[in-house]
């Protein structure tokens, strides 16, 4: 009866003891694959995950509104007539989405949505003294909007607290209008003026979105807009990023409001991390096919120094099967040493990158980490592809002719 | 006595088909029964290695017949020859022919690690004891390059006869020896001949040494020109 793998392994293992500077060779050019691959991915995964963070820091996943307002033609066309029309598109007005307080509990049920936050948005103007900015007016329940945005975590100065008569305002708005937290400013929505305190001051991460945000109480948001009970838009906070569009496009089909996911509304961003992500696959796929080539052509390199042992062993009664995989199991030993090699170098490599690189504030650029899960991926794929390298060698060994082998 | 070896009208060519195609053996009868300790001689390009490779299982005939143990083995599939190869031959080339990267005993017990994929107390008891017996017992955890051509072929020898197998093929095993090595293996041969019964087929070309064996079989020109036994 035949087992395995006791001689597979030992041979395997001697051949490559033998091959002592080769094999180290091999092994250190897997290892330089594996952690350019191992450091791209955590690299571009990091700088992804920063952009995503950040764009994401001040929007919600998804954000269903009321659907626009369109004019309806008072004559429909008649079937196969040619109609010259002109039409005047309608302004939008500010509109609530309908029945929007059913629809939260329902939202909140729906799968992969975390969190759903009613918010009334319009645009106003902030005074204080001589000074007029124009703003954002969003009221909002500020429980259910920091689980969107995180807005408590953004306090740069003061307690993020929203009774009522009490705002919320960016930080650069509130050096425009030389306000501070405790200090009172006018809020004028047209029709409707309030005078409200500041509790917090609050950096979203954008100069821009800084200069023109005012958060208050969504009652007092409805009251200032003229939308009493109203929600002009729900936003939806998704378990899963990149799964925002496919749930938009579930709602979307299921409720009759526009919703939008993160990514159409950012469209461009995401292309560039499509574009990001598929250089990034294009680099780890040019990066294995040389690790490929590397073990495979050290492996065709070794059954020729290696052609009168295998003979010998054909001699003793060595299987083609057994040849085979003394050289599969080469490849792997190569691929895994290599793996957990590289994997080490690419840790050392993001070390380096987190504590050395800085942007021009002083800080990190922006955190990488080498998650375990893609460690061990790479690692296992660097492994396997050391077994499919060692294919062509291995199957070249196993078919060597016994009798020519010896008399090589 | 058991008949261990029949080969009826083999025949051999090389390169078949092609322009170059040559036949080098041209219907070799020949029987081997089992104990029988025989030299097989001839001129270079005679077909000797030829005749021992087929013998061994290592080349298969363009055309005959080969019963091994009474069973036919010239249609036996790769997978069938290396089995028969491995439970009833061994082989002792004339280049020594170990694995550099083991030791002596290591190359003494790797038939018995590819057999069973581990190697057991009592077969490694037997490689030492069979180690010993060749005279290496301090020899056994050298490499085969710290070793002699002479205590090399001795290591090739103790492999051949590890599993114990009935025959055991020697091409020219004294051909890369001095004169006094050459003694000493093939002594060796005839002891392990005469304590264990195996059965030698040696390929050689010294006369000397050809004449102390028990059957002397001539090939010249891929036949076989002389078949008998010897007498001292």
């Amino acid at each position: 009866m035949l087992s395995w793998p006791g001689f597979e392994t030992r041979v395997a293992w001697r051949f490559l003891r033998e091959g002592r500077m080769q094999t180290l060779l091999i092994i250190v050019g897997v290892a330089a694959g594996v952690a350019v691959i191992a450091y791209i991915s955590a690299l571009i995964g990091g700088l992804q995950s920063s952009t995503v963070a950040k764009t994401l820091g001040s929007q919600a996943h998804i954000t269903l509104r009321a659907l626009d307002d369109v004019v309806t033609p008072a004559r429909p066309p008649e079937p196969g007539a040619t109609m010259l029309t002109q039409t005047q598109p309608r302004a939008q007005r500010l509109r609530s989405v309908a029945n929007w307080q059913a629809l939260v509990p329902l939202l909140e049920q729906w799968p992969g949505i975390a969190t759903v936050s009613p918010m009334v948005s319009g645009a106003g103007l902030a005074l204080r003294g001589e000074a007029t900015q124009a703003i954002a007016l969003l009221g909002v329940d500020l429980d259910r909007y920091d689980r969107i945005v995180g807005l408590r975590g953004k306090v740069v100065s003061g307690v993020a607290r929203l009774a009522p008569g009490e705002a919320i305002v960016g930080r650069e708005l509130a050096v425009d209008l030389g306000v501070r937290a405790g200090d009172r400013l006018t809020v004028n929505t047209g029709n409707v003026s309030d005078s409200v305190s500041v509790t917090a001051l609050v950096d979203l991460g954008v100069k821009d979105l800084n200069r023109r945000t005012v958060i208050v109480q969504l009652r007092a948001a409805q009251n200032l807009l003229g939308l009493p009970g109203g929600a002009t838009e729900l936003d939806l906070q998704v378990r899963d990023v990149w799964a925002a569009e496919a749930t938009a496009r579930q709602l979307a089909a299921q409720f009759p409001f526009k919703i939008e996911s993160w990514q159409e509304s950012n469209a461009q961003l995401v292309s560039a991390l499509n574009a990001q992500s598929v250089s990034t696959a294009v680099i780890r796929g040019v990066v294995l096919v040389v690790v490929v080539l590397g073990i495979a052509s050290v492996l065709v390199v070794s059954v020729v120094q290696k052609r009168r042992e295998i003979g010998i062993l054909r001699a003793m009664g060595a299987t083609r099967g057994q040849i085979l995989r003394v050289f599969l199991v080469q490849g792997a030993v190569v691929g895994a040493f290599g793996s957990v090699l590289g994997v080490l170098l690419a840790v050392l490599l993001i070390w380096l990158f987190t504590h050395f690189v800085r942007g021009s504030d002083g800080l990190p650029l922006f955190a990488i980490t080498l998650p375990v899960k893609t460690a061990l991926q790479v690692a296992l794929l660097a492994t396997l592809c050391g077994v499919l390298a060692a294919i062509a060698p291995a199957r070249r060994a196993a078919v060597l002719d016994p009798a020519q082998a010896i008399r090589s | 006595m058991e008949p261990l070896i029949e080969l009826s009208a083999v025949r051999k060519s090389y390169n078949l088909g092609l322009p170059s195609e040559a036949e080098v053996l041209h219907g070799v009868e020949l029987h081997v029964s089992r104990g029988e300790f025989i030299a097989l001689m001839g001129p270079s390009g005679s077909g000797k290695s030829t005749l021992l490779n087929i013998v061994g299982l290592l080349e298969r005939m363009t055309a005959g017949s080969y019963l091994l143990q009474g069973e036919a083995v010239q249609d036996l599939d790769d997978a069938g020859l290396t089995l028969r190869r491995r439970n009833t031959l061994g082989f002792v080339f004339q280049f020594h022919h170990l694995l550099p990267a083991f030791s002596a005993l290591e190359n003494v017990t790797m038939p018995a690690l590819l057999s069973e994929g581990r190697i057991s107390q009592p077969q490694r008891e037997r490689a030492r004891d069979l180690l010993a017996a060749v005279g290496l017992a301090a020899a056994m955890d050298k490499r085969p390059s710290e070793l002699s051509g002479g205590m090399q072929q001795r290591v090739a020898i103790a492999r051949a006869l590890v599993l114990d197998p009935p025959l055991v093929l020697a091409d020219e095993p004294t051909g890369n020896l001095d004169t006094a090595s050459s003694d000493e293996v093939f002594v060796l041969l005839r002891r392990m001949h005469a304590e264990r019964g195996t059965s030698f087929v040696i390929v050689t070309h010294d006369l000397r040494l050809a004449t102390r064996c028990d059957r002397l079989v001539e090939l010249v020109d891929g036949r076989i020109a002389g078949d008998r036994a010897v007498t001292r």
